[in-house]
């Protein structure tokens, strides 16, 4: 896999740039406002990557279809959310029943 | 006695405060057992939770990065999730004055959204603090037990760890898009990414998914904006989607 530097080093810059993000407005203090339009676009490309990653990483294992297990525990998962379960019980019944599948068959 | 701090928030609003903070407790518990269950070294939680401080982006940042993602294609895509932070700098400008520097480490969603709740500057400033520092230990608590307890745990599929992680993702997204134009992009966005994940480099796929804002460019909305005039922002900042899905995404936890 990627080696200990690399990963330090990557971790690293994320969080100065998230911490820049962040101090720009407290440091600048100046009146400048972000556009609401540029606003909205970042955060619907925000939710749009993690959805992304949401549905590959249940179908996908790699390259390779995942075994069925895991995108039936997400579809189950979904509906839970949908209706506001607590997150502790979502995931816990996500993980349930995706090995619940695997010990029967 | 108690505190100040403690008496200009007032008991409600304190135990507010500290359910958001469990749930994200747990949140950082599933994020440090999937990290380490995902292969990656059992320190590396912990370092993202210290130096990052930012869910989403730390969820997807390791979540590219097993995919197969390069470093850089991981940090990209982690720091546009932190994007959406810019705007918060601005709107709690006044309530970090007098340090700056820690406070903008702190503006978190969940302590952005509970703190522009507050109307009085001192009860903002109190807010901002208590929430932000709480905030900082239980992520970083969670975090901790949850890579001791995956790294425990030898066989992860077997316990259905590997569902949990897009379980935790689709929990942190769906109050976002119970709006509509998120909603689309999102959709269209996923399927680009599932159709080129057996054909593209692993990682580059995730990222691909953007382009599904360049076909549906959500910043021109409705018949309003057809002719090229601007629509009005009719949204103030507490209520603007990150906050709101910060707090959305703790209310979850509940």
């Amino acid at each position: 896999m990627i080696d200990t530097t690399t990963l330090i080093a990557s971790a690293c810059v994320l969080g100065a740039a998230t911490y820049a993000f962040r101090a720009v407005g407290p440091v600048l203090h100046t009146r400048l406002t972000i556009g609401e339009t540029t606003r909205e676009l970042m955060s619907t490309g925000a939710t749009v990557l993690l959805v992304a990653l949401c549905v590959t990483s249940t179908l996908f294992d790699g390259k390779e279809w995942a075994d069925p297990a895991r995108p039936i525990a997400i579809v189950v998962a979904g509906v839970l959310a949908w209706r506001r379960v607590p997150f502790l019980a979502l995931v816990l019944v996500a993980a349930g029943v995706a090995a619940g599948i695997r010990m029967l068959t | 006695m108690r505190p100040r701090w403690a008496a200009e928030l007032g008991p409600a609003l304190l135990r507010d405060i500290l359910l958001v903070n469990v749930a994200i407790g747990i949140v950082g518990i599933s994020y440090g057992a999937i990290t380490v269950g995902q292969g990656l070294p059992v320190w590396l939680p912990n370092l993202m939770s210290v130096v990052v401080l930012g869910g989403a982006s730390q969820f997807l940042f390791t979540g590219l990065l097993v995919a197969g993602a390069s470093p850089v294609a991981a940090v990209a895509a982690g720091a546009l999730v932190n994007a959406r932070h810019l705007p918060f700098g601005f709107a709690l400008a006044d309530t970090v004055r007098r340090h700056p520097w820690l406070g903008s480490y702190l503006m978190i969603d969940e302590v952005v959204a509970f703190t522009l709740a507050q109307r009085e500057e001192s009860r903002r400033r109190a807010t901002f603090w208590v929430c932000g520092v709480c905030l900082f230990v239980f992520w970083n608590l969670g975090s901790l037990i949850g890579a001791l307890a995956g790294q425990a745990i030898s066989d992860t599929d077997r316990w259905g760890l590997d569902a949990a992680f897009p379980a935790v993702l689709l929990a942190l997204v769906l109050p976002a898009l119970r709006e509509r134009n998120v909603l689309k992009a999102a959709a269209l966005g996923a399927v680009i990414a599932v159709v080129l994940t057996p054909v593209l480099p692993q990682g580059m796929a995730v990222l691909s998914s953007l382009l599904a804002l360049l076909v549906l460019r959500p910043w021109r909305k409705g018949p309003r904006v057809a002719d090229g005039t601007r629509p009005a922002p009719d949204v103030g900042p507490t209520e603007g989607g990150a906050p709101a899905e910060g707090s959305d995404a703790a209310e979850g936890g509940r």
